[in-house]
């Protein structure tokens, strides 16, 4: 503008950096022109993404070159402003300070508006209780397995003794219990009766080496998906039932001792008995709680 | 003396150069020395195969896992198989006359695949993973399933081989091993890779190299290129 | 013309000293300053993209049975915001672009942040002044990780629900008051009722974003306010900034890297697939999958989760400690309880309370960057042991016993890689080496005597 003092450096933008730019914007709405095609036009993802990833990136070309040869370069120095201003710091000190003088009871007044602060802080806060249930922890005892309640299916259908087979796996759930549920689900193996290892207290928990357990890791809640069972036994290791998220390994002939892994309590274990009908029913409650441990798991 | 009288045997047998090939006589040649002259395994170092089934050796032949590369380790892998298949369905033969389980019959095609993805699911993706790309046991690395026929899934299946369990027709029918199947064929060997390119469908870990390697890199490179560098 | 538009703001709100001030604000040049504003443009992409997917997001876990395009899942029950994730990836058109993009550019920002971390660590940059800056910065990273799991744990597929479950027992597994805690954020026992997800949404779309944007907000005011920090060089000092200005040359310069980051995180959004949860399949809380991982910036949790032996200590009939604790809640804790107080110990170990505007190289410091390799190896260390399951995959190292080599490696690498790291820095202050190119020149000079020096 004339008239106007000169504040920034002498500065002559060369030739190939103005072409450069110019062809980089000029692609750049091509490739943009393109994507908007493309959008139209059945919008593949690869090619919607190949075409607006390039125009950002000709933009980009654009501006930094834009920014390290067309327009003036500087180096500039300044002074740092201080970060100290001590008198200042007082004056503001005793001006607030000062406010306070003329209020003989201040220190009570200013601890009754702490406790009045407090508490209306803490009672706007208590209604998020309602997300609860808070207080009553009672949920997380909750049994779907009682003594006499059948084993089912996912369809729902009741699972019989003589469709387990030895080295099978098979996913179980409790009969009219949502199947979502962490204490509903069950995962049920079947071992030669010989090679049972139950402690004497469990001894009439596996007819016919049937053994069920619940399919929730007492480590961090997942799904105990994994069975592993040699088909040729001495060179490789036993049955387990093994939890894919961080491999905490159970046996199911010790009853769901934890033998590897970063499961602190076993695995629950359901007693199985057969009815009358050669269908599966619970013989009892699980062996511990089902789930991850929390403060309320006394095993 | 039991060597004298192998040694007899087999030079006695007709050669099999011209004729249908011999399952007894391969199995000598080949499988004799860990399963025993008479199949009945040898204790500690391999099993009886009375009971094994034609579903059996047809699984550990044809995907190359038997005879077994101890090189590798206690877990037989899938190989190129060591014999042709003219071979192994003289084998497969061989030993399925020592009784056990048929080749099952699989059909993929009469399958649905959303059956097969939720029996995937229920039974397979604990250890294979949820696209068959493999995965962790303690003690094991069950395989990747690319690789595998319709029949070696069936096999695998019905079998239950090193430390898979085995299903049978109770727990898993005749029609969901065909989704199985028809999943495995379908999702398995060829994911829907919509979002480009599918670095080995096994989410975060891929992902984050390529966060780091190529996007990481890629923005450092321009911010040094932005920048400047150091005085020396 | 701009005379007359500056003529018309300025005499409408009398901010031309204010923007004259600013125009020419100095920044120091050094490509390593740039890494936080990678972190910046991420976060502008990820609200961006993110927008666009509430639009048609449904954070619902309303059962519904799908009949869309992708054949593998017709006529299976899934939850409502499962499905919307479905049609958001196969019928929306650009759907899966916004979504594949929002999710590298989450990846990335952390990549961002924690190269960023690590450069205002080892260069001393969080020293007085500014320690504000950086206990606001070590606070987003925190809300960033919270995020990024919130963020893909709302499509609810079998991957992200497996990861709920864990933070759930995580959350359980605090003493005292986890079960409680548990149960109001989750409205019930897992996997909670359909509220979870209102809230679970709510929280990354408006609360955390919110508060990461504040806090970026003071973050930047507070490094303009003690100005950039800066290497020491011939012009540089203590007492003075030394750089391009805003205006022009800086200003080109950042929006050149923004698009850079831009560009980067589109191309990746289109041509490399992440997250495709039509893969995983809807969650249900009694399937699992092998292979499961958390998103790459929460590796380090997992690995400490499978690192952890079986520790559950018990105090009468209760369980005082439950596992999931030490590897999801004290090990995190120890982390960034390290990371808050390290300016503090700092200052108390040396007793360095003046001003630091020259920052240091790594080898300035040669304590502070052993101890700092010793830290990070640390958690590095229980980083890749998060993932030795794909290693066992590749290379058949047995599994269990990478677990044990872990366990003991964790706590004697740190200690060699700090001390090997220590000892590099002295030497190569001695020898005034480039770390990487090795000794250069040095300056010949004729001394007075008439020899050289």
């Amino acid at each position: 503008m004339r008239g106007a003092p000169k504040l920034l450096p002498r500065h002559r933008a060369p030739r190939w950096a103005e072409l450069a730019v110019l062809w980089a914007l000029l692609l750049a709405a091509a490739a943009a022109i393109g994507f908007i095609a493309i959008y139209a036009l059945g919008a593949d993802t690869q090619w919607l993404g190949l075409s607006l990833g390039l125009a950002f990136a000709l933009l980009a070309f654009g501006a930094v070159v834009t920014g390290k040869a067309l327009v003036p370069q500087e180096r500039k120095e300044e002074l740092r402003p201080s970060l100290d201003h001590d008198k200042d710091d007082l004056d503001l000190a005793v001006y607030v300070q000062e406010a306070d003088e003329g209020i003989t009871r201040s220190r009570l007044l200013k601890g009754a508006a702490g406790v009045a602060g407090l508490t209306v802080v803490g009672a706007l806060l208590v209604p998020l209780a309602s997300c609860g249930p808070f207080l009553d922890v009672a949920q997380l005892r909750r049994m779907a397995w009682r003594r006499g309640r059948r084993l089912v299916d996912e369809s729902g259908r009741p699972l019989r003794a003589d469709e387990i087979a030895v080295g099978s796996m098979t996913p179980a759930y409790a009969e009219g219990v949502d199947k979502k549920r962490l204490d509903a689900s069950l995962i049920v193996v079947r071992l030669h009766e010989d090679d049972l290892e139950l402690p004497r207290d469990r001894s009439g928990w596996a007819p016919s080496g049937i053994l069920a357990f619940s399919k929730i890791c007492t480590h961090a809640g997942c799904a105990v998906s994994m069975f592993r069972y040699p088909l040729y036994s001495p060179k490789v290791p036993k049955p387990a039932l093994v939890c894919p998220c961080h491999y905490s390994t159970f046996d199911p002939a010790a009853g769901g001792k934890v033998i590897f892994g970063p499961a602190g309590r076993p695995l629950p274990q359901l007693p199985v008995a057969v009815d009358e009908r050669g269908e599966l029913r619970a013989a009892g409650p699980m062996s511990g709680a089902v789930g991850p441990s929390w403060w309320g798991v006394d095993e | 003396m039991r060597r004298l009288a192998l040694v007899v045997l087999v030079l006695a047998l007709p050669s099999a150069a011209a004729a249908e090939p011999n399952g007894r006589q391969l199995y000598l040649q080949g499988c004799a020395s860990c399963h025993g002259f008479s199949a009945h395994g040898v204790p500690g170092v391999a099993p009886d195969l009375h009971g094994a089934g034609e579903a059996a050796a047809d699984f550990y032949l044809s995907t190359g896992r038997m005879p077994l590369d101890v090189a590798t380790g206690e877990q037989p892998l899938r190989a190129r198989p060591a014999y042709p298949p003219a071979e192994i369905r003289a084998l497969v033969h061989y030993v399925g006359s020592l009784g056990g389980l048929k080749i099952p019959a699989v059909h993929p095609e009469r399958g649905d695949v959303s059956a097969g993805q939720h029996a995937f699911v229920v039974y397979c993706a604990g250890c294979h993973q949820i696209v068959g790309e493999g995965g962790v046991v303690t003690g094991a690395a069950p395989p990747p399933l690319k690789d595998s026929t319709p029949t070696q899934l069936a096999e695998a299946v019905r079998v239950g081989p090193y430390l898979m369990p085995a299903f049978d027709r109770r727990e898993i029918d005749r029609r969901t091993l065909d989704s199985i199947a028809l999943y495995v064929q379908t999702v398995v060997k060829h994911p829907q890779d919509r979002g480009g390119w599918g670095i080995g469908h096994i989410g975060p870990v891929p992902e984050g190299m390529v966060a780091w390697l190529l996007a990481g890199g890629a923005l450092v490179l321009v911010a040094r290129l932005i920048g400047e560098r150091m005085e020396r | 013309m701009i005379y007359r538009l500056v003529r018309f703001i300025d005499t409408r709100t009398g901010q031309t000293p204010l923007m004259k001030k600013l125009l020419r604000y100095v920044f120091p040049d050094h490509w390593s300053f740039l890494l936080g504003e990678i972190a910046l443009y991420c976060f502008v992409v990820l609200v961006g993209t993110g927008i666009y997917l509430t639009f048609f997001f449904d954070p619902s876990s309303r059962e519904v049975v799908y009949h869309g395009a992708y054949a593998p899942l017709r006529g299976q029950q899934m939850s409502e915001a499962y499905r919307s994730v479905l049609d958001l990836s196969f019928r929306t058109k650009a759907g899966l672009l916004m979504r594949q993009t929002h999710h590298w550019a989450a990846d990335v920002f952390l990549v961002a942040i924690t190269l960023h971390v690590l450069r205002v660590f080892f260069t001393g940059a969080f020293r007085k002044p500014r320690e504000l800056t950086y206990y606001v910065g070590v606070l987003m990273l925190a809300l960033a990780l919270f995020e990024g799991f919130a963020g893909y744990s709302l499509g609810d597929d079998l991957l992200s629900g497996m990861g709920l479950a864990i933070a759930y027992s995580v959350v359980l597994a605090i003493p005292f008051v986890g079960a409680n805690l548990a149960l109001a954020i989750w409205h019930g026992p897992f996997p909670g009722t359909t509220d979870f997800f209102s809230r679970l949404y709510i929280a990354h779309v408006l609360l955390v974003p919110v508060a990461i944007g504040l806090l970026l907000g003071l973050h930047l005011v507070t490094i303009m306010f003690t100005h950039h920090s800066q290497f020491r060089g011939s012009r540089e000092r203590e007492d003075n900034v030394v750089g391009t200005p805003l205006f022009p040359g800086y200003l080109f310069r950042t929006l050149g890297l923004a698009l850079a980051v831009a560009a980067v995180l589109f191309l990746l959004g289109g041509l490399v697939q992440i997250n495709p949860v039509w893969e995983w399949g809807p969650f249900r809380p009694d399937l699992s999958t092998n292979g499961a991982q958390p998103d790459w910036y929460l590796g380090w949790l997992i690995g400490a989760l499978r690192l952890m032996p079986g520790w559950e200590p018990h105090i009468g009939n209760y369980t005082l400690i439950p596992n999931a604790f030490w590897g999801g809640v004290f090990f995190p804790f120890l982390v960034f309880g390290a990371l808050f107080a390290w300016p503090s110990l700092e200052r108390w170990i040396t007793g360095d309370r003046g001003y630091h505007h020259l920052l240091d190289r790594p080898r300035d410091a040669p304590w502070r960057t052993g101890i700092g390799v010793g830290f990070f190896t640390w958690v590095g260390m229980v980083f890749f042991a998060g993932s030795s399951d794909r290693v066992f995959v590749e290379l058949h190292i047995s599994y269990t016993s990478q677990i044990h080599v872990y366990q003991v490696a964790v706590f004697v690498l740190p200690f060699v890689a700090g001390w090997i790291a220590k000892r590099i820095c002295e030497q190569l202050l001695r020898s005034e080496a480039h770390p990487l190119r090795g000794p250069g020149g040095g300056r010949v000079r004729r001394t007075e005597t008439g020899g050289f020096g």
